[in-house]
């Protein structure tokens, strides 16, 4: 229950899950299982969440004011009632584009210095 | 699945509330997804340790917004905070205080390795009697050979030497030890080496280890001390070693010591009674084993010896165990009262934390009208409580800091461990758990009651009210009695202890102690074997020491009363049978002329002992009234005659008795020699050595004059102890007096927070029933009617708590009555006083609120409604 919303860069630099999980759900209102099944194929694989840090960081998203939680519910033939569904909100968007432009300077400065070579 | 819905109940209520099914359905698809039972396996395992990683973190950010938000509230209400904060205080710090002590006296191990296997022997003359008595060298030699339960056994025994000829002569307390004590006991020297068989031959030449404080005292801690010789009792020593600073053995004043060095000679009489006996048990070996294996030595050795150990047996005693019963006692009593002041205030907080859970009635329905769970808000109230209890925790850990010089004195002196109780890590976990303890102690009920039916959503209503004479009322009554009654059992006590302390101060010691000053100077041996030197010595330095102006009178004797309890001889009267076993029958002082009246010792029958009895003139002795009693009842005991240490006697005169053992124990019967009379042989010890001088000034102001005077009769004679008999009075109920400090100190934060209590209750009590007062005042009730029915509530309060709370006081004094000096555990005065000041306290926490009732403006109230 926070006084009043941060700016976004307070929130930096985003836990790798809670970052993950906002690109999950740029798209499209995903329910828990749904992000962890993108995140697994955005990442071919190699980042696995799990259920408990998917739910661990949920409801910190949404304190935070990342995420909401979206009553609109898809087609009843898609849908099964146990599911909840999580939407970005605009602040969850601004934190997501402050973290890549962060990452972006990161590589940048990394590029200065000569430890990338090429494009990453 | 079971397993892992089970799994999830490591998550927090309020967590599993909303992603239970969720996360349930998760772990149900990757268990479907999963080929065969390896990787089914393989995905249990990590659904088991990503559940129990992750419960855990969401515990802890739960944790976390607690704290903040607990924090943030607890702020807000300064006055709230504060006053629970120093009353947590006060109960945590009183019974770390009391654990402090308790622990170092009676719980904590010896400092030495495998205390456990520590023991002492006894010899134990029932049959006479005296259940324990120091060995003698002759049968500690053979009960080291005889047994085999013991892995070690070694003696040791008091001393107390003469130090000259490095700067001021001084008297010092120390312990002559067997060579085998030091190893037994697993102690190392600091510095040089410890006693070694060879130096403890009777022929060895004489030896020294100094303890680490006199060292540092004395010669600056400088370690070229080793094979320096230091002069004791004219002898020369070469000191060996300096022993580590913590060890305080056999008692803490001890500062040197020195080897026995027995020779043949030491083990001739078997009833010569003055050592200390320690062994160490041997692996696996019971003290229960110890001892039945010692009652067939002791059995053997009656056998050989039949006179000397008739009914003579060994007792067996923990060395931990080396803790009067009286000082168990007092120590069980303080912590005894400490807990209970911890109670009453963890009564207290929950009175305050219920008083506060319905002021904030609002907020908590309208968390729970937002969705807030009732396991999160009681989660939210117990860390409130939690925060203040640690707060008043690590205040109550300061607050015994403060109090440790005054607990010091509550150790008794006969252990071998330090004076200073510390406050370490093992004291600070104590203080650690009782705080959390005490958190959830005074902070579940009210939290549990504030989330509970209460809290729903009528607590919305503005105004809404606890309904009178409800369940938390009842409840918060019931605290308030409780701490009535838990404080009226330590006001007892200490009323009690204080009447013990009063009767004992007031009880006559036998002598007057008002202006005497005592010094002490023991003259050593063998420089004043003669009895011409002695003599000539005391009639210098009382001659000159009468002459001062002020002076009433000095005298020198033996032993000053309640100092030295010692020096018991066995008695034979003329015309009276043999005892059949020796029994130590009377006490035995030589003292010089003008002893009874310098001390104020009143002379009922015959004469003060002369200057003209001397060694050649017939041997004479004064007795005291209860040796007449003993042997002559009804009888005129002038010119009788009885024996004593190896000569008879005739009695020329009957002083009054004299507490010698102090106020609170049976004193023997005295019998009191010329001291020209004094035999060859135990000059030593019964040699006058304890000057008293009899002033109508301030006898302080005399030492000064006195040291010059004695320096003048013998510039090498150190003085060893200055003090007056008033404060030798004193010191024998110090210890008394101390724990009447402490547990007065208990009672009376007890009772004040007991009055807090009250006033608390009434004051809420009035607020809420100022409308109901206002509708009867409307109505026509007068002030009076009004101011009786609050003082009426404090009144029924008081009451309810003080009839438990005097049973409970009368059961108290029962466990005490060991310690109060004959004082009746019903003592009326001190029930009455208690009673009086529990109303007094009730009538001064009612005032207040029925002032502010009596105030009320009945049309304001019924208009605010």
């Amino acid at each position: 229950m926070p006084d009043d919303f941060p700016v976004p860069a307070s929130l930096l630099p985003l836990p790798e899950a809670t970052f993950h999980i906002l690109l999950a759900v740029a798209d499209a209102d995903r329910h828990g299982y749904a992000i962890i099944q993108d995140v697994a194929a955005r990442t071919g694989g190699e980042l696995k969440l799990s259920a408990g840090t998917l739910y661990r960081s949920i409801p910190r998203m949404m304190e935070q004011g990342l995420l909401v939680e979206t009553r609109e519910r898809p087609a009843p033939e898609q849908d099964d009632e146990r599911r909840r569904y999580y939407r970005i909100t605009p602040f969850g968007r601004d934190v997501a584009q402050a973290e890549v432009r962060r990452l972006a300077q990161l590589l940048d400065l990394a590029r200065a210095s000569g430890f990338v070579t090429g494009r990453a | 699945m079971g397993f892992f819905r089970a799994l999830l109940h490591f998550y927090p209520a309020s967590f599993r509330a909303e992603y239970e099914e969720e996360l349930a359905a998760i772990f149900a698809r990757r268990l479907r997804d999963a080929s065969g039972w390896p990787g089914r396996l393989a995905v249990s395992i990590d659904i088991l340790f990503d559940t129990l990683s992750n419960a855990a973190a969401v515990h802890w950010d739960i944790l976390r917004q607690d704290l903040r938000y607990a924090l943030r509230l607890l702020v807000r209400a300064p006055g709230f905070t504060l006053t629970a904060i120093a009353v947590a205080a006060l109960g945590i710090g009183a019974t770390t205080a009391a654990f402090t002590v308790t622990d170092h006296v009676l719980l904590r191990p010896l400092p030495f390795p495998e205390p456990e296997r520590l023991v002492k022997l006894w010899e134990d003359q029932s049959p006479q009697g005296i259940p324990v008595v120091e060995p003698s060298p002759a049968n500690y030699r053979d009960w080291k050979r005889m047994n085999t339960a013991f892995e070690a056994m070694a003696a040791y025994t008091d001393i107390s030497a003469n130090m000259v000829g490095a700067g001021e002569p001084e008297r010092l307390d120390g312990a002559i030890v067997t060579a085998d004590l030091f190893p037994m006991l697993g102690v190392q020297s600091a510095l040089g080496r410890v006693f070694g068989a060879a130096d403890d031959r009777g022929d060895a030449p004489p030896t020294l280890l100094l303890s680490n404080a006199f060292w540092k005292r004395r010669f600056g801690g400088d370690p070229g001390v080793l094979g320096r010789k230091v002069i004791l009792n004219d002898v020369a020593y070469v000191v060996i070693g300096v022993m580590p600073e913590d060890l305080h053995f056999p008692r803490r004043t001890t500062q040197f010591w020195t080897p026995a060095r027995f020779v043949e000679a030491s083990f001739a009489d078997r009833t010569d009674n003055y050592l200390n006996v320690i062994a160490r048990l041997r692996p696996g070996f019971s003290i229960e084993r110890a001892r039945s294996e010692m009652r067939v030595v002791a059995a053997q050795l009656e056998r050989t010896y039949p006179k000397e150990n008739l009914h003579l047996k060994v007792s067996v005693t923990s060395l931990r165990d080396e803790v009067s019963q009286k000082s168990r006692l007092l120590l069980m009593a303080v912590l005894g009262a400490a807990f209970c002041v911890l109670l009453i205030a963890c009564a207290n907080l929950a009175n305050l934390l219920l008083a506060r859970a319905l002021a904030r009635r609002r907020e908590l329905a309208v968390r729970t009208a937002l969705g807030v769970g009732r396991e999160r808000l009681v989660r939210q109230l117990l860390t409130e409580s939690l925060i203040l209890a640690i707060c008043g925790g690590i205040l109550g850990v300061l607050l015994a800091f403060g109090a440790l010089p005054l607990l010091t004195r509550l150790v008794p002196n006969g252990l071998p461990i330090a004076d200073v109780p510390t406050i370490d890590l093992r004291v600070l976990a104590f203080t650690a758990a009782l705080a959390i303890v005490t958190g959830l102690g005074f902070g579940v009920v009210p939290s549990m009651r504030a989330c509970g039916s209460g809290a729903d959503l009528s607590g919305l209503r503005e105004g809404s009210r606890g309904g009178l004479g409800g369940r938390k009322e009842r409840l918060r009554s019931a605290l308030v009695m409780a701490e009535v009654a838990g404080s009226v059992v330590l006001l007892v006590s200490a009323g009690l202890l204080i009447r013990a302390l009063w009767r004992l101060e007031a009880s006559d010691p036998g002598f007057r102690s008002q202006g005497v000053l005592a010094i002490e100077t023991m003259l050593p041996m063998p420089k004043y074997a003669s009895p011409a030197r002695r003599n000539q010595f005391y009639s210098q330095v009382l001659t000159e020491a009468r002459a001062l102006p002020g002076v009433a009178g000095a005298a020198y004797a033996s032993f000053l009363p309640m100092v030295n309890t010692g020096g018991i001889w066995h008695v034979t009267v003329e015309g009276r049978p043999p005892d059949e076993v020796k029994a130590r029958d009377a006490g035995l002082r030589f003292v010089t002329p003008g002893f009874f009246a310098t001390m104020g010792i009143p002379l009922h029958a015959g004469r003060d002992v002369g200057e003209s009895d001397r060694p050649e003139t017939p041997l004479v002795a004064v007795v005291s009234e209860s040796f007449v009693r003993k042997y002559w009842p009804g009888q005129n005991p002038l010119g009788r005659h009885f024996a004593i240490a190896d000569a008879t006697r005739e009695v020329v005169g009957v002083a009054g008795d004299v507490k010698v053992r102090g106020l609170e124990r049976i004193s023997e019967p005295q019998v009191y020699i010329p001291y020209r009379q004094l035999p060859d042989g135990i000059g030593q010890w019964y040699g006058p050595k304890e000057l008293v001088v009899r002033s109508s000034a301030d006898p302080g102001a005399l030492v000064p004059t006195l040291r010059q005077i004695i320096g003048k009769a013998d510039r090498d004679q150190p003085i060893s102890q200055v003090r007056t008999l008033a404060e030798i009075v004193e010191a024998d109920t110090a210890s008394r007096a101390a724990q009447v400090r402490v547990l007065g100190a208990f009672a009376a934060i007890a009772f004040l927070l007991a009055g807090i209590g009250l006033h608390g209750l009434l004051s809420f009590t009035v607020s809420s029933r100022s409308q109901e007062f206002g509708v009867r005042m409307a109505l026509g009730a007068q002030r009076a009617d009004i101011l009786g029915m609050v003082l009426r509530d404090g009144v029924r309060l008081a009451m309810a708590g003080l009839v438990p709370g005097v049973t409970l006081a009368y059961l108290a004094g029962r466990t005490l009555s060991a310690l109060l000096a004959g004082v009746n555990a019903g003592d009326a005065p001190t029930f009455l006083t208690v009673v009086g000041l529990c109303f007094a306290m009730t009538l001064a926490g009612s005032l207040l609120p029925a002032i502010r009732a009596i105030r009320l403006d009945p049309t304001l109230v019924i208009r605010a409604e």
